[in-house]
């Protein structure tokens, strides 16, 4: 019930909020004093909360930038756990300012829902994950398995496509939150269990022996996993797209969290203009000059967070892969701050 | 004095006690009037503004999404979200028939326990009814389901029942009759109880030999059960049965039945029944001491007594809150949105919401059907409760 409450809770504050979601984001925030973002909760390496209710994770870093670059504070920030089901009502009905929950972007999403993706924070793909018991090798020999996948995520429609297009028999069990799904095939429910592949790698962590299952190999989606806004207020989706390419920035100059202050010397005119010792970027976005300063020291630069709570400085330890810089044989591209 | 020769002192317009009321009532309609405009318009105001579709077109557009049970046709393929609609719908029903029916006969069994005079019974029932129902439903129900999942083996060393039966922790398989459908099976079922029922009120109200139960109940029997049978081999005893087959991942063929779908029903009915015990137990108790006395001094046995004196006055007084109960289970099986069974909630107001992000006509939606749902359950039981109320001569 408490999820249906939910729903209808949103349906009835779309009919009575009145033109709340006009007034400025950057202002409620501000007035506020703190940032509300919609992040996961589940998730290692993602948004997960630990005993002492401490956030971390990839998508948490990017709320805490904000929150940085806003308060030159990146603890401003309540983190609201929402569930794949939940997450766009609550954004489009203002009770989170961001929504950084490894949500992929896509058409519908970007159009039909009143949203705005505001970039790739991560360049994803869909897998699957089984026993090794089973003795499968390929996504193409699952035809007739039962496959656990998590309720109203791009996951369900593309595990769907996948093995239509593939003619195999499907038997889907779906389940509201991410970890009703993995507890159903850790009982065996399911055969295998479908999600992200960062998601995959995620959730073995959580079994107890991880090393009895197996991710395959086939990718069979494209998941580009961003931040999003509503529609209707520009100044705070141009907001959060610049926070993202700011970190991407500082990674291409090497201005990381340890370097920062040093950096701030720097002749570099790019590093300058960047940090705002040159020149004032951060004023056009309603920030202050020294907006990427705060983000780099208080958070770290995109290579930083993805090191520290995804890459190899994690008990995940993904390659950075198609999240490499550009420079670097990946395609985390950010335009240029000028 | 002018107004003395009228009789009734003249009270102007607006001190007049029926006016005044006819006013009051048009105002307050007018304002809630206005609430409602003011509420739609803000509501269109506002999708339009941030750019979210509205209207019921999505109704007509491929769904894309699998769904575990399917009562009727579906295939994420080529069915609309209006179709995950009424696959939604079918499930609510299955899941909230099945639990009203099984409730009932649990509930009045255990309500009836509770006032047997042997001690273990009676306490066993006391025991039941204040454990279930001093516990959420939710934990109830994540509780069976993983109960039941986790008590059963894999599917890999799952059980072999006789008949073809299997039963592992994917569901429990039986065989599935061929060349037969279901829906007449069900017909046939349904005519054979009702013309055993007819034959029964008719043999009851008769006179002479029919009438006494050693007659009476084995023809019924007979009837109810003999019926099917002979429209069975009259169809040429068409007995093939598709066995389940173990596959790969998974049992193929036969009927399905998933683990989601029992733990469900396990939760409502053994939570409902509780209440339902309470209630037949109230009802019970209302019906005087007096009464079951009178019946022994007239030589009913205690069955007879329960059956012709108790039980139709305590109808009375169970009706009209066992129809809450009714209700309440309908409404409760929305939980199973925890478990992963894909009811109405599950899938409307949960996948489809989410693809289409029309949270107000999906959400509208559903609470027409809950609405309908409990009105027609309402109306059902009402129309029961006239016919066994008091009728004052």
């Amino acid at each position: 019930m408490k999820r249906f409450a939910h729903a209808l809770f949103a349906a009835a504050a779309a009919v009575m909020a009145a033109g709340l979601a006009h007034a400025a984001t950057l202002d409620t925030v501000k007035q506020r004093g703190a940032l509300n973002c919609g992040a996961n909760g589940q998730l290692p390496g993602f948004g997960l909360p630990d005993a002492q209710g401490n956030w971390t994770g990839l998508d948490v870093d990017l709320c805490r930038a904000v929150a940085a670059a806003i308060f030159n504070d990146a603890n401003k920030v309540k983190f609201v756990p929402l569930t794949a089901k939940d997450r766009f009502t609550a954004l489009q009905t203002g009770d989170v300012d961001v929504l950084v929950r490894n949500t992929t972007w896509s058409l519908l999403r970007d159009t039909q829902l009143g949203l705005n993706a505001t970039g790739v924070n991560y360049y994803d793909g869909q897998g699957f994950i089984i026993r090794k018991s089973a003795k499968v090798n390929s996504a193409l020999e699952l035809n007739d398995a039962t496959i656990c996948v998590q309720q109203g995520t791009t996951t369900e429609l593309n595990l769907a496509d996948y093995f239509r297009s593939n003619r195999m028999r499907l038997r889907s069990v779906t389940f509201a939150s991410l970890d009703e799904a993995v507890r159903a095939y850790e009982t065996d429910r399911c055969n295998a269990f479908t999600t992200d592949a960062s998601g995959l790698y995620a959730t073995r962590l959580k079994f107890a022996r991880p090393d009895d299952h197996v991710v395959l190999p086939e990718i069979i989606s494209k998941e580009p996993l961003g931040p999003f806004v509503r529609h209707g207020d520009d100044q705070w989706f141009d907001l959060v797209k610049w926070v993202h390419f700011a970190m991407l920035n500082a990674e291409e100059l090497n201005v990381n969290k340890a370097n920062v202050d040093e950096q701030m010397k720097s002749d570099n005119p790019e590093i300058r203009r960047l940090l705002g010792v040159e020149d004032n970027f951060g004023e056009r976005l309603g920030l202050t000059k020294d907006w990427v300063f705060r983000i780099v020291k208080l958070v770290g630069n995109y290579g930083d967070v993805f090191d520290r709570n995804v890459g190899q400085g994690s008990p995940l330890k993904i390659a950075r892969g198609l999240n490499a810089l550009w420079t670097k044989g990946g395609i985390q591209y950010a335009p240029p701050i000028r | 004095m002018p107004q003395s020769s009228q009789g009734m002192p003249k009270v102007p317009i607006f001190r007049d006690p029926k006016l005044r009321a006819i006013a009051y009532q048009v105002m307050l309609c007018a304002g809630l009037g206005v609430l409602a405009y003011a509420a739609v318009r803000n509501a269109a105001e506002n999708l339009a503004h941030a750019k979210i579709a509205s209207g019921f077109g999505f109704l007509n557009v491929v769904a894309g999404f699998d769904i575990s049970q399917t009562l009727i046709e579906y295939s994420s393929q080529s069915s609309t979200f209006g179709r995950a609609f009424w696959v939604g719908l079918t499930n609510t029903l299955l899941v909230a028939g099945l639990g009203i029916i099984f409730a009932t006969l649990l509930g009045t069994a255990i309500g009836i326990a509770r006032l047997s005079k042997n001690f273990l019974v009676h306490r066993l029932a006391s025991g039941y009814v204040e454990l279930v129902r001093n516990v959420p439903l939710l934990l109830q129900l994540l509780f069976w389901y993983n109960a039941v999942l986790k008590a059963l083996p894999d599917f890999a060393n799952g059980f072999v029942l006789p008949g073809g039966l299997l039963l592992n922790n994917r569901g429990l398989y039986m065989p599935r009759p061929l060349g037969v459908d279901g829906w007449y099976v069900a017909l046939v079922l349904v005519a054979a109880a009702l013309l055993g029922y007819a034959f029964n009120t008719l043999a009851e109200r008769s006179a002479g030999a029919w009438r006494s139960t050693a007659v009476r109940f084995p023809v019924t029997l007979l009837i109810v059960i003999g019926a099917p049978v002979a429209a069975f081999l009259a169809m040429g005893a068409p007995l093939e049965f598709e066995y389940p087959q173990a596959g790969r991942f998974n049992v193929s063929g036969g009927v399905e039945v998933l683990p989601e779908l029992v733990a469900l029903l396990f939760g409502l009915v053994i939570y409902t029944a509780a209440f339902i015990a309470e209630v037949v137990r109230a009802g019970l108790m209302s019906v005087s001491h007096g009464q079951t006395e009178a019946a022994q001094a007239l030589g009913l046995r205690r069955v007879q007594t329960l059956r012709l004196i108790v039980i139709p006055q305590a109808m009375r007084v169970i009706i009209p809150p066992l129809t809450s109960q009714y209700l309440n289970l309908t409404k409760n099986s929305s939980l199973a949105v925890a478990i992963g069974y894909p009811d109405l909630v599950q899938i409307f107001t949960g996948t489809v919401l989410n693809i289409t992000g029309q949270a107000i006509e999906v959400v509208v939606i559903t609470m027409a059907v809950y609405l309908s749902f409990s009105l027609i359950t309402s109306l059902v039981m009402n129309a029961y409760n006239a016919r066994v109320a008091v009728v004052e001569r």
